[in-house]
């Protein structure tokens, strides 16, 4: 069984249909992306299976569990963990603050024993930092670890939200456009990481992405959206030569006579 | 300036970072125990008012500098941690219990609340909490049985262990009191900030939408906040209705919310020191205040003048200064240390990109 299943999912802003009948199924170990133009509701499918939003009709499950049941602050104990596309870090704190809260969802000890500092608080807090720290090494955040996030460059910024998101060791990662706003230099480096996401630490990655580059070298499955339904799924090289995803990126014109065009509006 | 060498994870737990830090620290905690040896008793008093304070304006302090929720209603609770600690030692408890009891009392009573009052926001929470300050004297008034409403009531004796502790007549002994509740609110404070839920608290502030991401229940850890943050209100309120030996309705009136307000906002926002500074501001304000007027020849009181300057000063720190005393002075500080190098804009707070707070 697939590790995240979306079935006929469809979500309704009034009389918009940001998402309509979108089904996909991650299998455990993938690398997945959701691709398409902009407002074709990939970043509103993370933050339903976020449980932001709760879907008009439809179902979400979690490696069997309903995620529909749950409240958005219960989704990452399954191990789920997520970025998003403009930055959503603790502007105050530092790095390894920042990289700390992604582990609140391991906390075990009590309000009382945390006023107190009780030795377990203690042992905890070690725990935390030494993950934390295999977190810094892996991503190279070492020079900033003691900085503030307000006065960190865009690109670390990106790097930082993806090491709080791995800091909560998820079984599923789920990344709001990694490369959005990199350099060249970075967005490799991006590559990389999530190649050793998936292959050393065995994550599942579903990512939201507008660079086809890094899509076409990291990820397995890519699916193509337009207006919040399925245009194409498959493999990288197929959903580029799709003609239904070439006409929803560059108009109804570039489709051949015979493309099935069903799945574009005008 | 200098660079501590950390050699394991314990030196980022530890309370102080260095010997340095720490001999500081115990150096104030020193002299703070003799100051009743070399003060008259007079000042002595100024002094154990000011602590008080510092107790009430760490209960807000951690409510609003640490998860960002704005409380005006906060003398309601000042008025029952010490109406609920004055009736139960009515009651025969003895002072220890009937005090560390209406700390809880008034926590949870605060937590419950929370619930309601924590789905506003911003500006809302502010408004629902402050007609909680303008209720909470109606209810003194309406419940005259118990409280004594507007006749008051008369702080009863305190005696811990067969000791008594009188302001009056052993006023060294109430400062040492007050002095330990201090120690122990700051370190509970020290020790939540470097735990999970003192982070939790924080995230709430800066980013509900990825607090919750990160799997802290938002409505959980507000309500912890608001209940933690009342206890600890109710503590100081207890303590000031004490010390003032005479309470009525009018003892816990709002402006004393808007006062506790004033005092963590000119303090500075989110730091512990911030909320000693600004009670020693609060309390020695007044006394600076009919100084001055005297020396300016008038013998009449302004009315209102207090009030007044509290405004002006709320308004000018939130213009020039937001990070309130101890922002000026870790500015200050880092002029110092890092001279000739230091730049303007070094402090200046960086526009956020933006946000999505539209998922809300």
């Amino acid at each position: 069984m697939s590790l995240l299943n979306l079935k006929d999912v469809t979500l309704k802003f009034g009389g918009l249909t940001a998402v309509n009948k979108l089904s996909l199924s991650v299998e455990e170990g993938q690398v997945f992306a959701l691709v398409g133009p902009n407002g074709a509701g990939k970043s509103t499918a993370f933050n339903l299976i976020s449980r932001f939003y709760t879907p008009f009709s439809g179902s979400i499950t979690f490696d069997g569990h309903d995620l529909l049941r749950l409240r958005p602050s219960q989704v990452p104990g399954l191990g789920i963990a997520r970025t998003f596309q403009n930055i959503e870090l603790f502007h105050q704190a530092t790095v390894l603050q920042n990289l700390l809260v992604g582990r609140h969802r391991h906390r075990r000890t009590t309000m009382l024993e945390e006023l107190l500092h009780l030795p377990r608080v203690r042992s905890e807090e070690r725990a935390n930092r030494l993950a934390v720290e295999e977190v810094i090494d892996f991503l190279d955040l070492q020079p900033y670890r003691d900085q503030r996030i307000a006065g960190l460059p865009y690109g670390v910024r990106k790097v930082v939200e993806l090491g709080r998101a791995l800091a909560s060791k998820p079984r599923l990662l789920l990344l709001d456009e990694p490369a959005s706003g990199l350099s060249v230099e970075e967005t490799q480096n991006m590559r990389w990481w999530i190649d050793d996401i998936r292959r050393h630490m065995g994550i599942t990655v579903l990512m939201v992405e507008h660079d086809m580059g890094l899509v076409g070298k990291v990820c397995d499955r890519v699916l193509a959206l337009a207006d919040g339904a399925k245009l194409a799924e498959g493999t990288p090289a197929e959903v580029q030569s799709h003609p239904a995803v070439i006409a929803a990126y560059l108009g109804t014109a570039a489709v051949s006579k015979g493309a099935d065009a069903k799945g574009v509006r005008a | 300036m200098r660079f501590p060498f950390k050699t394991s994870y314990d030196h980022d737990i530890r309370l102080f970072p260095d010997w340095w830090n720490f001999s500081l620290y115990a150096a104030l905690l020193a002299l703070a125990v003799v100051l009743p040896f070399m003060i008259d008793d007079y000042f002595l008093g100024e002094a154990t008012s000011v602590l008080i304070w510092a107790v009430a304006g760490l209960g807000l302090m951690l409510l609003t500098g640490q998860t960002g929720q704005v409380s005006l209603g906060h003398s309601a609770f000042m008025a029952l941690g010490c109406y609920s600690c004055v009736l139960l030692m009515e009651a025969g408890v003895p002072f220890v219990l009937a005090f560390l009891a209406s700390g809880v009392i008034t926590g949870i009573i605060g937590a419950v609340i929370a619930v309601p009052a924590l789905r506003l926001h911003g500006v809302y929470l502010a408004i629902a909490t402050l007609a909680l300050a303008i209720l909470a004297d109606d209810i003194i008034v309406l419940t005259a049985e118990w409280t004594g409403g507007v006749n008051g009531k008369y702080a009863p004796p305190i005696s811990i262990l067969g000791v008594t502790v009188d302001r009056w007549s052993t006023p060294d002994l109430y400062y040492w009191m007050v002095l330990l509740v201090v120690v122990g609110v700051t370190l509970a404070y020290r020790n939540l900030l470097r735990a999970p839920l003192g982070r939790a608290f924080a995230a709430v502030r800066d980013s509900e939408i990825s607090a919750q991401a990160m799997g802290i229940d938002i409505a959980r850890t507000k309500t912890m906040a608001f209940g933690l943050s009342c206890a600890i209100t109710g503590l100081g309120g207890a303590l000031m209705g004490l010390f003032s030996g005479a309470f009525n309705n009018e003892t816990f009136s709002f402006l004393l919310s808007i006062q506790l307000v004033m005092m963590i906002v000119v303090g500075g926002l989110g730091s512990i020191h911030g909320a000693f500074l600004g009670a020693l501001v609060v309390s020695f304000l007044p006394q600076v205040l009919s100084i001055t007027a005297g020396a300016l020849g008038r013998g009449v009181a302004i009315p209102g003048l207090e009030a007044a300057v509290f405004g002006v000063m709320l308004i000018g720190f939130i213009l020039f200064e937001p990070m309130g005393l101890y922002g000026r002075w870790l500015k200050i500080r880092t002029f110092l240390e890092l001279f000739p190098f230091a730049r303007k804009d070094m402090f200046r707070r960086q526009k956020a990109y933006l946000k999505t707070e539209r998922l809300r």
